[in-house]
């Protein structure tokens, strides 16, 4: 029996953290990503929303807030000094156009071919919620997953296929989940890093898809 | 003497006819709410409300579309628990739900008279089944069509009598390229400043794309 404590969403979220180097400008989707930069105050990370602002800074406190500004899940920010502000079209420029060096999305599942599910649980879900990730997903230079290795059930999102309706296609390159850092390889996915106490066995018990150990 | 500006809502919201596609701007802030609810009160029917999300409960889109007036609502993102989600599922709502990247994209390409464009966005998704793709350099894009306005509802921070506008911080956001998308584009804006008031390099949407603006001072 393995002995380990899954990280929390902090824990993935510093994880994460410790892998962007100083210098990248960085677009960080809604839930567990939002928490990266947290976690790299001490480097000169540029941070991007896709409601056009490039440069967020901490959060605001609640009597210094400025009613017109505010991120992609329109939560309330302020901006770090050398920040830019751009209008929509520029903002998905940015993005789609390849000039984030990283993007950090959450996902329902990823798939050994580096595919990502994180949208509808159903292709019959009759509303859709796309929002702006599959704009990210295809034109950041690398992407990268955070998520909880399996689902309350305990049924695995780490997949030899998604289940789920895709966002994009062969796009994911890194998967941080409580458990384990990923690496997308041609071969499948590459355990890079197991939390402490976390075995082979216990961590592929978990996994649908076959995993490599470089 | 050119000046755009007018006195009155009515006469902002003047001659917009039944069936009209309305682009309408914001992302929290920038949203022109005073002119949406000019909308909501004037007599045009059968709408379509270009916008990047379906609101919520309350507000200025759940108050547009409690109206009615609206026929389809064109969007990157709706919540099943909101008016639109409800009027999408009792059947009075079309929504056509559009990457937001690609949703900017179109609107921008309607102002710049492009008349399609290819994008990877989405061509790998459901959101491309039945339609038109292309490899392009070695990867599968997805054709759009730019999106049109009739009306364009702006919301700016300072505003000049040509029309030239500035947005405040991010409330920025759709409102330049919806403003050239429109063959209308109708303006509320904080403050009126005089010619010359708004350096010329600081213009954040040029008054070539603006036809109408109300004082709404905040």
């Amino acid at each position: 029996m393995a002995d380990f404590q899954p990280l929390d969403r902090d824990g993935i979220a510093a994880r994460i953290a410790r892998d962007i180097p100083e210098g990248w400008f960085v677009n960080l989707g809604i839930g567990i990503p939002t928490k990266v930069s947290d976690f790299v105050q001490d480097r000169e990370v540029i941070f991007h929303a896709e409601n056009g602002v490039i440069g967020i800074g901490p959060a605001p406190d609640p009597e210094n807030i400025n009613p017109y500004l505010v991120n992609a899940g329109v939560q309330h920010i302020t901006l770090i000094t050398g920040a830019a502000l751009v209008h929509h079209a520029d903002s998905f420029a940015i993005a789609r156009g390849g000039h984030l060096d990283l993007c950090v999305l959450g996902a329902f599942e990823v798939s050994e071919n580096g595919d990502i599910a994180n949208w509808a649980r159903s292709p019959d879900e009759p509303i859709k919620q796309v929002g702006g990730a599959m704009d990210l997903a295809v034109g950041a230079q690398r992407l990268w997953v955070a998520m909880e290795h399996t689902t309350k059930g305990g049924g695995s999102r780490i997949r030899t296929a998604c289940s789920y309706p895709l966002t994009a296609k062969g796009v994911v390159k890194r998967v941080y989940t409580d458990l384990a850092v990923l690496e997308v390889t041609p071969g499948g996915f590459a355990v890079l890093d197991m939390i402490p106490g976390m075995t082979r066995d216990a961590l592929q018990a978990r996994t649908e898809a076959t995993l490599i150990w470089p | 003497m050119i000046n755009k500006f007018v006195p009155t809502i009515a006469e902002a919201m003047a001659g917009i006819p039944d069936g009209a596609t309305v682009l309408a701007a914001g992302f929290g802030p920038g949203t022109p709410a005073t002119l949406m609810q000019g909308l909501a009160e004037q007599s045009a029917r059968n709408l379509t409300l270009v916008m990047n999300a379906g609101g919520r409960d309350d507000g200025p889109i759940a108050e547009l579309l409690s109206t009615g007036h609206v026929r389809k609502l064109i969007c990157s993102f709706v919540r099943a628990d909101s008016v639109a989600g409800r009027q999408f599922a009792n059947g009075k709502l079309e929504i056509e739900i559009v990457p937001q990247g690609t949703l900017a994209e179109r609107i921008r390409a309607a102002g710049a008279g492009i008349q399609a464009f290819y994008t990877p966005t989405g061509a790998d998704t459901i959101l491309a089944d039945n339609r038109e793709t292309r490899t392009i350099n070695g990867r599968l894009c997805l054709l759009e069509y730019p999106i049109h306005g009739d009306i364009a509802l702006i919301d700016a921070w300072q505003a000049d009598r040509f029309g030239n506008l500035t947005h405040r911080d991010s409330a920025r956001n759709f409102n330049p390229i919806m403003a050239m998308a429109a063959k209308t584009t109708i303006v509320q804006t904080a403050h009126v400043v005089e010619l010359g008031a708004i350096q010329p390099e600081h213009v954040h949407t040029a008054g070539v794309f603006v036809q109408r603006v109300l004082h709404v001072p905040v």
